[in-house]
């Protein structure tokens, strides 16, 4: 291919993807603090003091508070937050709502005891998630804009090799200095992309495999947790489940070093009609992320099965953390934060750019315009 | 593509070295953060942080040259 072809390439794939890119940019930088301003607005209640050795509060007896609380609701899962002592038991009218028409209680691990109820959904941060991850289409919007991902993934390796032409007469990091404005966006374009482009590929495919989570979550439900709860296929409905405290200690005993992040009642999407299904993390950043389900028969609190989920879903696990940039403290959210205002400059420049460009040759002298629009910028 | 032999002009590892040595330290910034904490976290933000600073400092020293100062 010619450079004018990857020209042609990266002019198109950049201006039907631009304007989504910067709206993505634009929301990103909220969520990258996204931790830090949910508790800002909603801080973490003040935890008293507890004896050394109390023993852990109920969740049992947390859930039928929470239901009895709110009458006609069935529990969906309890959470359990990573560094405060607070579980989290989540509620709706139905046990496969909308991701959206969720109750959420919170309470002291140690105590058992109630803190006021999460906002109901809808404030700023969830509407920034909203416009980030589907533009409030579902499944049609994730797989939209995963499909500008991918646009955007070709856009960058386009500009790596249209970097070439232009940098053959200047050195790395070369910013002209001239009264032509066009001339230093295109330098400050090219430096910036260039300067940046591993970190906007990791992003750009992370965002994409992000963008395939229902699809992954649907296979996951008819694969391997349809297979690990096959025998239990053709029994009725439970009437009622048993313990979760039950469950917890089972899950516990059979994954020492690891922590539970949360519990998924029977019935909905993450557990079959029959289980808890539990669902461990480890303690590092990575094996935090790689969650384990331990699947306990809701019953009789037994473990049945417990095995390491498949790749195509730890692939999507690994993928959160190195699309949000949540995962090495506040300095790696600043420096995040950078880059993406970053990539906004060379959004904005190659639209600039494409704003100012020459006038195209006219018809009758395409035969040497051919190389016009590589050139134009270099004088 | 082979230029190397044209006067004035770049080869591409001439062009792509510095490149090439950002993306190199990116990954290992990507990276280190995921495998561990403390230590682990402080290479993740250099490794990061350096192609942030060689754009900043690129731009800066243009600033200090023929002084159009227009660009940030």
């Amino acid at each position: 291919m010619n450079f004018r072809t990857w020209y042609v390439v990266h002019k198109w794939t950049s201006l039907v993807s631009t304007a989504f890119l910067l709206m993505l940019c634009l929301t990103g930088l909220p969520l990258i603090f996204h931790e830090e301003i949910d508790h800002w607005l909603n801080p973490h209640p003040e935890f008293e003091a507890v004896a050394p050795g109390t023993p852990a509060a109920s969740v049992d007896d947390a859930v039928a508070r929470a239901l009895a609380a709110r009458p006609g609701e069935f529990v969906r899962f309890v959470t359990f937050d990573d560094e405060d002592p607070l579980g989290y038991v989540i509620t709706a009218p139905t046990l496969v709502p909308p991701p959206d028409d969720g109750h959420v209680q919170p309470f002291d691990v140690r105590t058992g005891k109630f803190f006021d109820p999460l906002p109901p959904p809808g404030g700023f941060m969830d509407i920034m998630l909203d416009l980030h991850t589907d533009l409030f289409m579902g499944l049609p919007g994730y797989l939209f804009l995963g499909f500008m991902g991918l646009l955007l993934v070709v856009a960058t390796v386009t500009g790596v090799v249209l970097y070439t032409p232009f940098m053959r007469k200047h050195d790395f990091g070369t910013v002209r200095a001239t009264r032509n404005p066009r001339v230093k966006w295109l330098d400050i374009h090219n430096l910036a992309g260039i300067a940046t482009v591993a970190w906007v590929l990791v992003v750009g495919v992370t965002g994409v495999i992000n963008t395939l989570a229902l699809p992954i979550l649907g296979f996951w439900q008819g694969g391997q947790l349809a297979e690990m709860t096959a025998p239990y296929r053709n029994l009725p409905p439970l009437e009622k489940p048993g313990s979760v405290d039950a469950a917890l200690r089972t899950a516990r005993r059979a994954a020492p070093d690891m922590a539970v992040q949360f519990v998924a009642f029977p019935g909905t999407q993450f557990s079959s009609q029959h289980h808890y299904a539990v669902f461990m993390r480890g303690n590092t950043p990575l094996t935090s992320r790689l969650i384990k389900p331990a699947l306990v028969d809701a019953k009789t609190g037994e473990l049945t099965d417990m095995r390491d989920l498949p790749l195509y879903v730890r692939t999507l696990l690994v993928s959160q953390p190195l699309h949000f940039g949540d995962y090495g403290g506040m300095p790696l959210k600043i420096v995040w934060a950078v880059l993406d205002l970053l990539t906004i400059v060379i959004l904005g420049s190659g639209l600039y750019l494409w704003l100012r460009r020459p006038t195209p040759p006219r018809p009758s002298e395409t035969g040497s315009g051919r190389r016009v629009p590589l050139k134009e910028g270099a004088q | 593509m082979n230029a190397t032999t044209i006067p004035g002009r770049r080869s591409l590892w001439r062009m792509f070295r510095w490149p090439l040595a950002l993306a190199l330290v990116t990954a290992v910034g990507l990276v280190s953060a995921l495998v561990g904490d403390g230590a682990y976290d402080a290479v993740s933000w250099v490794g990061l942080g350096l192609p942030c600073i060689t754009i900043l400092v690129a731009l800066w020293r243009t600033r200090g040259g023929a002084g159009q100062g227009r660009e940030r």
